[in-house]
């Protein structure tokens, strides 16, 4: 929904040709010079041969028709049935190369957006809604393959057959083709006129119709207002009138395009009658044939066909320029956070932890962490307690360098994270989070996340240790029951044992934990608190904790406030301080 | 006929409010028709009179003919367009209008169970493919039917032999038409499964991305990928494969039919059957009466799409609200703001679990009730239940003695101030966001009055455009307290029997907060008022208070009464007064 209405916003027109941005695109082409080359060529031929058929139409009346010569007129048809066979091989090769090209280009170019995307860092996709970022492998892609398979290679074409009418023509009676492409300039004319009109009149449209969205969206999400302040009636009214601005913009455009296409019309009819006129007095005078003249008129037709869809084209050109746009807008944004070129380590050996004078914020002016400094030792762990938005989620972002800080820094087994190579880190660090995140696939593809090394076996291990075992068991497929949609079929509990699983198959030196919030019943409590047990054995971990069993089995607990660290210590002496832990412990732990 | 089956039957009566329009429309078809079938007969006179000798002033007469006939023929045909596709976009106006209109008799219910985005799509997407059935669906039709009709008879009658022969190739594109359209709407349909299997997948990606970041599992990520789009490009060149024969193959069948003109035809009048003219005429009916056959196709298209798209807009359409006022409700003669809960237990429609449990509280007019508890607790839901945002139960809430189902549901609405818990406001100016529930002008000395209430107008003093001042996108971005004050205002503003805060002043600062409730007492003093807050402070003077679990009613009295029980009420209390401290901290 969001989505939409940026969407809406980026409906700016642009260009419908732009250099730079064609230049760029004609690269992508690269890989398949050979398929562009070939239909190239067969799109010339299939041309060409299509424009001798009205000269075969004329030539049969001089030669054959008015000299009634059957034989002869037998030969034309058959030479014309071969022209027929001929366009059809050339066209069906040009459309099939172009088009299976257009289809690779577009799987190399949303591989690299794929491929680019996963390199982001994830302030970008704080900033870009999911729904911004799909458009660009979606619609603009579809956008930019109506360029290459139908936008470029028809304007292409219809070049040839336009230049190929001319050049028979020309050959034919030069005269009598001056005569009839005297009215080209008033077709010029016409054209360029429509195609302003066209392009202010499809602006107001899509202005008037960014305006209905946004006011439809405003009138569903805050609906409750309208309904309980009981102004339907109002609100009703205001649609009715940015309903008729998007009506009246559009019988506006209707008028034009209404007057286009016979005007088109018109101006050909005026080719034809200059054809008529001046070629009868050349046939009077016997420079000119009734065949070539029949000819002359059918080519006039072919000319004039191509220019009546112009306009169809050019929306497709403008569209897919803005696409093209779009997309490379995307591609050029660099990753703020990279794997360093040269990684002073590449996977995390002890497990040694330690915070220096962190300082971060996601905005300016908006501090998170203020000059937070600590150690964990390795196979040690560690409780951070806090209010909401005291910053302690922050510390396991930055831990895995999704962020980097702002001054000071954070070191893991003495190596600055930012030196680390960034998957070595990553895949050493096991991350879980409040809200397991599921993607849509069996169980055991969810805990495996697609790293191969992790045999089935493992993962059944693995679940068994933490007693997830027990509930997919219970499930109709287990270990290949798809659990899509958000696991909306499994309880907050078994979501988290399911977590658990995950982070112990795959094995991490260090384990970050976000502690649920939400109540959980009593015996998957206790399983929980088991199950944390054997996954934090032998690791160094960090924990959030959210539940008194956790924050009591720590070695030490980090107090964090407003960005600060307040207090450090274990459960008894901070009790003992009376300070900021003792109120949250009453606040959030005591029962 | 059976409506359920044809959706766009249901566009008839939207039709015949336009049926002149069309009527006429039609007209322009026809003469653009008999008008387009005059010059390529004008064409065959041309040559015949060639033939034989001809004056050069009669050549200058054709020549003019056959430019006066197109622009009549381009008179006729402009308005045919403007006409008919004007009237589509007439009812696209008309059919958008009550669409809207039923959406705003949809309850909250209707519109929390569908995806806003999804609502929209139908009113423009479907809409438009609506659309394009009545103008260029029924105009194509008209124009196809006409052509075919006027010209095949017209040609029968010139050489039947001929008109016959050469519609044979012209049948095949038909069949063709028919029997590739199938097949490319099915393979079409394969690719936009796939299609959407890939945006299924990016979204997951891209919500999932710290997932795939911790678990550095991007590469694994792209070969997902690479195999969904792979199957896609699988899928799409399976209907190349298709599309790549038909195409030129359907401009062969159509030049078959030109051979068979040359070659029979100029057979015809090498033994003089027909005129050379009459043959160059044949060919340029031809070129026109092909256009039909492909346009089949097409036309097919836009209906089947069209008439899709209707049936989603009418399943919208076609469902009832499910909240509205009883035939001959009437409001009760005298409104004072008294509310009686009686024994509520509410569920959601559609859920089986009761938010709300045996609730029971009477309010009489003029007193305040305060509702507090845990977050999913039910204070939301049942202050909802009070404007009928959602349907209580029969005889569950009654306002000024009377079930509020039997009160006229505007009068209903109109006697209730509502702060709601997410504070909405339009993009608008503040002075028509303050003034929204009102349908009559609001005096400046009034509006200053509900800005000075919510103390918001100190604020609005400091904007450049004051009261004009746009909030949204489009104007300032105000902050949480300023969107909740600006909220009360418009609450205030029209005066309700009773006021209904849920939540009304959690973004708002506890000094701000005192002095809205100083100057809210003044206004609530003749008033209903119900309190939902988290905020011990802002209840502690209501002359009741509610403390709400599970949906259950589980402390009831005053302040005094609740601190001295020590339950709920009070712990929730001590944990304020520690929030405070270390807040302070």
């Amino acid at each position: 929904m969001s989505a939409m209405t940026i969407e809406t916003q980026e409906e700016v027109l642009g260009k419908a040709y732009d250099v730079r941005l064609m230049r760029r695109l004609l690269g992508y082409l690269k890989p398949y010079r050979r398929s562009v080359f070939w239909a190239i060529v067969c799109l010339v031929a299939g041309s060409g041969v299509s424009v001798i058929q009205p000269y075969l139409t004329g030539f049969a009346i001089d030669r054959y028709i008015q000299n009634k010569d059957v034989s002869g007129l037998n030969w034309i048809a058959a030479l014309y049935i071969l022209t027929l066979i001929l366009v059809l091989a050339f066209g069906f090769l040009q459309a099939w190369l172009i088009n299976v090209m257009g289809q690779k280009i577009m799987y190399d170019l949303r591989m690299q957006i794929v491929r680019h995307l996963q390199t982001m860092d994830v302030a970008f996709f704080d900033k870009n809604p999911v729904g911004r970022l799909m458009t660009r492998v979606t619609s603009d892609i579809d956008a930019l393959n109506e360029l290459f398979t139908s936008g470029v290679i028809s304007v292409f074409e219809d070049i040839c057959k336009l230049t190929g009418i001319m050049v028979v023509l020309f050959a034919l009676n030069y005269k009598l083709a001056l005569v009839m492409f005297s009215i080209l300039p008033l077709l010029v004319l016409a054209t360029l006129i429509f195609k302003i009109k066209v392009r202010d009149s499809f602006r107001k449209v899509r202005t008037a119709l960014a305006r209905i969205n946004a006011f439809l969206q405003e009138n569903i999400t805050g609906s409750a207002v309208v309904q309980i302040f009981g102004q339907k009636k109002k609100q009703y009214l205001r649609f009715t009138r940015i309903n008729k601005e998007h009506l009246d913009a559009n019988l506006l455009s209707i008028f034009y395009h209404a007057l286009f296409l016979p005007l088109l019309q018109f101006i050909s009819a005026l080719a034809i009658g200059l054809i008529v006129w001046y070629g009868g007095l050349q046939q009077l005078s016997g420079a000119l044939t009734i065949g070539t003249l029949v000819a002359f008129i059918q080519y006039s037709e072919r000319f004039f066909r191509p220019i009546s869809d112009l306009s169809e084209k050019y929306t497709i050109l403008q569209s897919a320029m803005a696409s093209s746009e779009r997309i490379f807008k995307l591609l050029d944004t660099r990753p703020a956070i990279v794997s360093p070129e040269k990684p002073a380590a590449y996977s995390i050996n002890k497990g040694r932890i330690e915070f220096k004078n962190v300082h971060f914020s996601y905005n300016p002016d908006e501090p998170v962490l203020r000059d937070v400094s600590f150690k964990v030792e390795p196979g040690e762990r560690v409780a951070v307690v806090g209010s909401t938005g005291a910053g302690k989620s922050t510390i396991i972002s930055l831990l895995s360098r999704f962020y980097d800080v702002r001054q000071g820094e954070i070191l893991v087994d003495d190596v600055n994270v930012s030196d680390f190579d960034l998957q070595g880190l990553r895949k050493s660090i096991g991350v879980v989070l409040q809200d397991i995140f599921l993607f849509s696939g069996g169980v055991s593809e969810n805990i495996r996340l697609g790293n191969p090394e992790i045999t089935d076996a493992r993962i059944e291990q693995a679940a068994e240790t933490v007693h997830a075992a027990h509930f997919i068991r219970k499930l109709d497929r287990r270990y290949a029951t798809e659990i899509g949609e958000r696991g909306s079929s499994l309880s907050v509990g078994q979501k988290q044992l399911l977590a658990f699983a995950r982070a112990l198959a795959h094995d991490p030196k260090i384990l970050v934990l976000d502690e649920a919030t939400s109540s959980i019943d009593t015996e998957t409590e206790l399983l929980i608190q088991d199950a944390l047990e054997k996954l934090l054995k032998g690791r160094t971990s960090i924990i959030i904790a959210h539940r008194l069993s956790t924050i009591q089995n720590a070695d030490r607990i980090i107090v964090l406030h407003r960005g600060r660290i307040k207090e450090t210590g274990t459960h008894q002496e901070l009790l003992q301080l009376k300070g900021i832990y003792w109120k949250l412990y009453q606040l959030q732990y005591q029962e | 006929m059976n409506k359920e089956n044809y959706p766009l039957a249901r566009l008839l009566p939207y039709l015949s409010r336009y049926r002149l329009k069309i009527v006429f429309g039609f007209l322009m078809v026809v003469l653009t028709v008999i008008a387009g079938l005059i010059g390529p007969r004008v064409l065959g006179y041309v040559v015949d009179e060639l033939q034989a000798v001809i004056a050069a002033e009669n050549l200058t007469f054709f020549a003019a003919l056959i430019v006066g006939i197109s622009f009549v023929e381009g008179f006729f045909r402009f308005w045919m367009r403007k006409i008919l596709i004007g009237v589509s976009r007439d009812v696209e106006y008309d059919l958008r209008n009550d669409f809207f209109s039923h959406i705003q008799k949809m309850s909250l219910s209707f519109l929390q169970s569908r995806s806003t985005g999804d609502i929209m799509s139908r009113a423009t997407n479907d809409l438009s493919a609506v659309r394009f059935v009545l103008g260029p669906g029924i105009m194509h039709t008209m124009y196809a039917v006409v052509l075919t009709l006027i010209g095949t008879t017209y040609l029968l009658h010139m050489n039947w032999k001929l008109t016959l022969l050469t519609y044979i190739p012209l049948a095949l594109v038909s069949v063709t038409v028919k029997s590739f359209g199938r097949q490319i709407h099915d393979r079409f349909r394969g690719i936009q499964e796939q299609f959407s299997a890939i945006s299924t997948h990016t979204q997951e990606n891209i919500s999932g991305i710290r997932v795939v970041k911790s678990f550095a599992r991007e590469e694994s990520e792209i070969d997902v990928y690479k195999k969904l789009n792979r199957e896609y490009v699988r899928r799409n060149i399976s209907l190349i494969r298709l599309t790549a024969v038909y195409f030129p193959l359907m401009t062969a069948l159509i030049g078959m039919s030109s051979i068979v003109l040359l070659w029979f035809g100029g057979r015809q009048v090498i033994e003089s059957h027909l005129t050379l003219g009459d043959f160059v005429a044949f060919m340029g009916y031809l070129g026109m009466l092909t256009w039909p056959m492909i346009a089949v196709g097409r036309i097919f298209n836009i209906f089947q799409r069209g008439s899709a798209s209707m049936g989603r807009i009418l399943e919208t359409m076609n469902t009832p609200p499910q909240i509205r006022s009883i035939p001959g409700a009437a409001p009760p003669a005298n409104i004072r703001g008294g509310l009686e809960i009686r024994n509520l237990t509410f569920r959601y429609p559609g859920t089986q679990k009761p938010v709300l449990q045996d609730i029971s509280v009477s309010v009489p007019p003029g007193t305040t009730l305060a509702i507090v508890g845990h977050t999913g607790s039910g204070k939301s839901s049942l202050v909802n239940l009070i404007p009928r945002l959602f349907d209580p139960p029969r005889g569950t809430v009654l306002v000024d003695g009377q079930d509020v189902k039997d009160w006229p549901l505007s009068e209903l609405r109109k006697s209730i101030g509502y702060v709601p818990q997410e504070t909405f406001l339009f993009s608008d100016t503040i002075e028509e966001n303050i003034a929204f529930g009102r349908s009559a002008e609001m005096a400046a000395s009034e509006l200053e009055w509900a800005a000075y209430i919510s103390q918001i107008s100190a604020d609005i003093e400091t904007f450049s455009r004051k009261m004009e001042t746009y909030v949204g996108e489009r104007g300032i971005t105000l902050s949480g307290g300023q969107k909740q004050r600006i909220a009360i205002s418009r609450a205030v503003a029209i005066h309700p029997k009773i006021l209904i805060f849920d939540d009304s002043l959690s973004n708002v600062d506890t000094y701000t907060e005192e002095r809205i409730l100083e100057e809210l007492t003044k206004v609530m003093k003749d008033r209903t008022t119900i309190l939902v807050s988290h905020r011990i402070s802002t209840i502690k003077n209501a002359h009741q208070i509610v403390v709400l679990k599970n949906g259950t009613v589980a402390e009831k009295g005053t302040h005094d009464s609740l601190m001295a029980q020590d339950g709920i009420y009070a712990d929730l209390y001590r944990k304020q007064l520690l929030e405070e401290e270390l807040n302070i901290t």
